[in-house]
């Protein structure tokens, strides 16, 4: 069987951040050991629904995994080590938040087995950190990445560009700096205005402006540059990296392959024992799904196979998402749809000439060039069948 | 109870400009010969139409009779048949006119003579009317009565000393009127002995007595129960109802010569009764039809479409019941690659088409998307051959084409002085010919012939942008000639849209290929593919414009739990595209069609 990528969901953050769509929640006091009981009880389940395949990722995801109590994060690490085959070169990675509080973990997290942190700096400028409603200064997040540095073998950390009124001289500085910063591995996402989110109602109100067509794209490929002057790639829409140094539980979503998601609103894509590859979405909300968990044994809302067309689309869309682009070998024998039949030739031979796609039937290869995956959507729209 | 002898009846008409109180007047009348009473009356009792009532246009004729008691002590039958007033209706005006023996020629004593009173007053000279001028609106500060009075007297002809001088608004001197009815106008004349010959004057649909026909008795008798001939159509139905409008619907037991009333014969659609056609026994038919009936010839044609395709069904039901009203559109069934399936729809003119429009949106709830209004041309063949072309898409190739005529109107604008340049220009840009001007007062009188097509296109609001709004403009149809005429085509990455093929002049065709193509350019959003718009005549590219590729277009984050959400988002936007029209390899969204036909109406 194939190996498999695990995501653990915590959904808990201090507040909420005014562009996160997220399944994050604000609670007064967070209910920890009921929501590690569950999280473990939901992951031994589904271990003994799948067996003991090689697992070669864990990511503790959220909602803010740095609120977590270190003892849950290394309860949960030594039962998938346990319940799955952990492959010797396994990446373990934890989200948090540079606030001192969590910063002040990082040692116990790193000794619970993490050994990759992701920071969400977002940004280097207190008046923006403060628009984009972060709980922490630019002081606090060099602090953080400092010590994560110090800590962890491995680090990475976010930052939101074409933030409203962000001019491209102040982005290159600001970028500048960060990358003098980085260690391996950078994600970098443009502002979007993601609907139900603070931000969608200003944008609406016309109270926030964000850089569109031309602006955006210019953004974009400064951004894609400026790192590549450091050494690390764009292997992927929004994420840059040292050769080697890829995020690789990401690389499971990107490249379609088995993952496991456990706690509440985690999804899956798990070949199951019928042979389909099966979509699986927990319970959304925090509390009820850990009743179901607490009564049943896990928050499972949906877990149904997925018709091939539909595989297809999915791997397509995420597989064209990477520099490395779509093996068509792989897709097919995932899929069960060969690539020429989930795709127009009409277009993907428009898409060739127009320089936004690779196509290589010899090393059965298609991927999107840079100018491809500058217009992603627009162009799956144009040759997904 | 249609006894009245011949000398006691009188059957007019009024003519008028829209506003210059038409509608008003009639309303006076029929309050104060008690027709109806208060409590009924309605401002502008004719007009039954909300449309009619809402743009104060009269669209369909209508008639009421009254009764007036005059001062010489006998009571009179006053007829009076209110007309459409617009060119468009032309014939149907004509038809009115012929059924009357006389006019009221209403002027607003503040605004003076307007084109559209010549034509109607023209109109009515030519059906020899007795003319009675009457100044409305003498209440009003701005009224200049002497000076109207010699408007009438220099541009019409018509001798004003007698004119009536009246307020319709206020009631002042209606009793005037009246008068002027009774004692200037001839009693109409005809033999009640005489094989039956009743005027065909108008008809509608009523939802509970079918066709109703307006009718006017020339000679003989029209009873219930009689077996009637229409001697054009040909057709024989059996009177069911024969009444008056009293206003309302009042039945009769007959309707004997010089008068006006209704009848009702199970006649399905107004189709089966052509204005102008006349009615006779058909026992005892008359040897000779009353003078003059033609059918209606639409002159100005465009495809009609639903926004939305499932209202395609909608639209023919529609269509099917105004036309049991109104006979002179016509609609047959077309396709276009660009905005689906539609109607095209043939109009006698532009207020038809706008009417009929807007009845289609008002009445039956659709939302509409019209083409470019083109008018009918006649293209002569190489080989001999005439074909009559009313929509652009259908023209065929160059080569066997030896020339081409298109239809010319002569118009006549009447415009205050200091905007006199400013229409002489416009004339001249749509290619008019100057055939008279002069002067009437302070206005000027500017008579053109003009190419129907430049005036189906934009020539109103840019005659009414270039007056202020101050000009009046009328028109008749003044016969074909031969056209320097192209078909301009516009091309989206190469591929022709037909919806947007339009004839024009060969001089006037670069800048109106220009104006589209920056059009689409601003409409067509952004693709993955460069865009090219171009505008050709024939082979030959006269303008171009290019859309860019989009610039960026990419979900920034997208990770394990964002996948369903992400395929969904595509499927969404694959079913969007089979709502668009595809142009080799880009797809524009018909939306985009609609916004750059729409700009242009």
């Amino acid at each position: 069987m194939d190996p498999i990528a695990l995501y653990i969901h915590w959904p808990f953050c201090l507040a909420k951040c005014p562009y996160c769509d997220f399944n994050s929640h604000v609670r007064d006091a967070i209910p920890q050991a009921r929501f590690a009981r569950a999280l473990r009880r939901e992951l031994a389940w589904e271990a003994a629904r799948i067996g003991r395949r090689r697992l070669t990722s864990i990511f503790f995801g959220g909602g803010t995994p740095s609120l977590m109590a270190p003892e849950t994060v290394a309860a949960l690490i030594d039962d998938a080590t346990t319940l799955f085959a952990a492959d010797p070169a396994m990446e373990v990675t934890l989200e948090a938040n540079p606030t001192s509080v969590e910063r002040g973990r990082f040692a116990a997290y790193r000794a619970a087995g993490v050994n990759r942190v992701s920071i969400g700096v977002q940004s280097l400028d207190d008046a923006d950190l403060r628009r984009l409603g972060r709980q922490h200064d630019a002081a606090a997040a060099i602090a953080a990445l400092e010590a994560g540095r110090a800590i962890f073998p491995r680090l990475s950390f976010d930052l939101i560009y074409a933030r409203p009124g962000q001019t491209p001289s102040a982005w290159a500085a600001e970028l500048d700096r960060a990358l003098a910063l980085a260690a391996d591995h950078l994600s970098l996402y443009q502002l979007t205005i993601e609907p139900g989110t603070a931000f969608e109602a200003e944008a609406r109100g016309g109270r926030l402006v964000l850089p569109a067509g031309d602006a955006a794209a210019a953004l974009y490929t400064a951004t894609g540059e400026a790192a590549a002057r450091h050494g690390l790639a764009a292997y992927e829409v929004s994420n840059y990296a040292r050769p080697g140094s890829e995020s690789r539980h990401n690389l499971t979503y990107w490249r379609y392959g088995d993952y496991l998601g456990i706690g509440p609103g985690a999804h899956g894509r798990m070949r199951r024992d019928d042979g389909a590859i099966h979509a699986v979405r927990r319970h959304r909300a925090p509390e009820p799904w850990a009743t179901l968990v607490e009564t049943q044994g896990h928050g499972t809302r949906e877990d149904a196979p997925l018709p091939p067309d539909d595989a297809a689309r999915e791997a397509l869309l995420m597989g064209l998402r990477l520099a490395e682009g779509i093996d068509t070998a792989a897709f097919a024998a995932r899929t069960g749809v060969a690539f020429a039949d989930a795709t127009d030739p009409a277009m993907l031979r428009a898409a060739a000439e127009e320089g936004y796609l690779d196509c290589d039937p010899a090393a059965g290869r298609v991927r999107a060039t840079d100018e491809g995956r500058l217009r992603l959507d627009a162009l799956l729209a144009a040759i997904a069948r | 109870m249609t006894d009245t002898p011949l000398a006691q009846i009188r059957n007019f008409s009024i003519i008028a400009h829209i506003d210059h109180g038409k509608s008003t007047l009639a309303d006076r009348l029929i309050q104060t010969t008690g027709a109806l009473s208060d409590r009924e009356m309605t401002n502008q009792v004719l007009d039954n139409m909300e449309l009619e009532r809402e743009r104060g246009i009269t669209i369909k004729a209508q008639t009421v009779r009254l009764s007036y008691r005059a001062k010489d002590g006998l009571t009179y039958v006053l007829n009076l048949m209110d007309t459409p007033g617009h060119v468009d209706f032309a014939y149907e005006v004509s038809r009115s006119l012929a059924a009357c023996e006389g006019s009221l020629l209403v002027v607003d004593a503040s605004q003076g003579v307007e084109a559209q009173t010549l034509a109607n007053v023209y109109q009515a000279i030519d059906a020899n009317h007795e003319i009675v001028p009457v100044l409305n609106k003498i209440d009003l500060p701005a009224a200049d009565v002497p000076k109207v009075k010699q408007q009438i007297e220099d541009v019409i002809g018509l001798d004003t000393s007698d004119a009536v001088e009246i307020s319709a608004k206020t009631g002042l001197n209606i009793e005037g009127v009246l008068e002027a009815l009774v004692t200037r106008l001839p009693p109409p004349t005809g033999d009640a002995d005489a094989p039956l010959k009743a005027l065909l004057v108008d008809s509608w649909y009523d939802p509970y007595l079918g066709v109703i026909i307006l009718v006017r008795v020339k000679d003989g008798r029209l009873r219930r129960g009689q077996k009637i001939r229409m001697m054009a159509q040909g057709s024989v139905h059996t009177v069911e109802q024969v009444g008056v409008f009293a206003p309302k619907l009042t039945p009769v037991d007959d309707l004997g010569p010089g008068e006006m009333g209704y009848i009702t014969a199970a006649i399905k659609t107004v189709a089966d009764c052509n204005v102008g056609d006349t009615l006779t026994e058909d026992r005892h038919p008359a040897s000779e039809p009353l003078p003059g009936f033609k059918p209606s010839v639409p002159v100005v044609w465009c495809g009609l479409y639903p926004v939305d395709a499932d209202d395609f069904e909608k639209l023919r039901d529609s269509l099917g019941k105004l036309r049991l009203n109104d006979a002179s559109f016509h609609y047959e069934a077309e396709t276009s690659a660009a905005l689906g399936f539609g109607f095209r729809c043939g109009f006698l003119g532009l207020l038809h088409l706008e009417i009929i429009q807007e009845r289609l949106s008002r009445e039956f709830d659709l939302d509409l998307i019209a083409t470019a209004p083109s008018v009918v041309y006649r293209l002569h063949k190489t080989n001999g051959e005439m074909m009559e072309l009313h929509n652009p898409a259908d023209m065929p190739d160059g080569s066997v084409i030896d020339r081409i005529e298109e239809p010319w109107i002569k118009a006549t604008i009447l415009v205050p002085d200091d905007y006199l340049g400013s229409v002489l220009t416009l004339c001249s840009e749509r290619r008019g010919q100057q055939v008279d001007l002069t002067y009437v007062g302070n206005r000027a009188m500017a008579v053109y012939r003009l190419p129907l097509n430049e005036v189906v296109f934009d020539f109103y609001d840019r005659l009414k942008s270039v007056s202020r709004g101050y000009a009046s403009f009328d028109y008749t149809m003044d016969g074909y000639a031969d056209g320097d005429l192209v078909r301009i085509s516009i091309l989206v990455n190469h591929e022709p849209v037909d919806a947007l093929s339009f004839i024009a002049h060969r001089a006037a065709a670069d800048n109106r290929g220009r104006a589209i193509c920056a059009k689409l350019k601003d409409l067509i959003p952004r693709q993955l593919f460069k865009i090219a718009i171009q505008a050709a005549i024939g082979g030959r590219v006269i303008a171009r414009e290019t859309i860019g590729a989009l610039s960026k277009d990419v979900t920034a984050k997208c990770y394990g739990g964002d996948i369903s959400r992400k395929r969904k988002l595509l499927e969404k936007q694959k079913e969007g595209k089979k709502r668009m029209r595809q142009f080799g390899r880009v797809e524009i969204p018909q939306s985009a069609f609609l916004a750059a036909l729409k700009m242009d109406a």
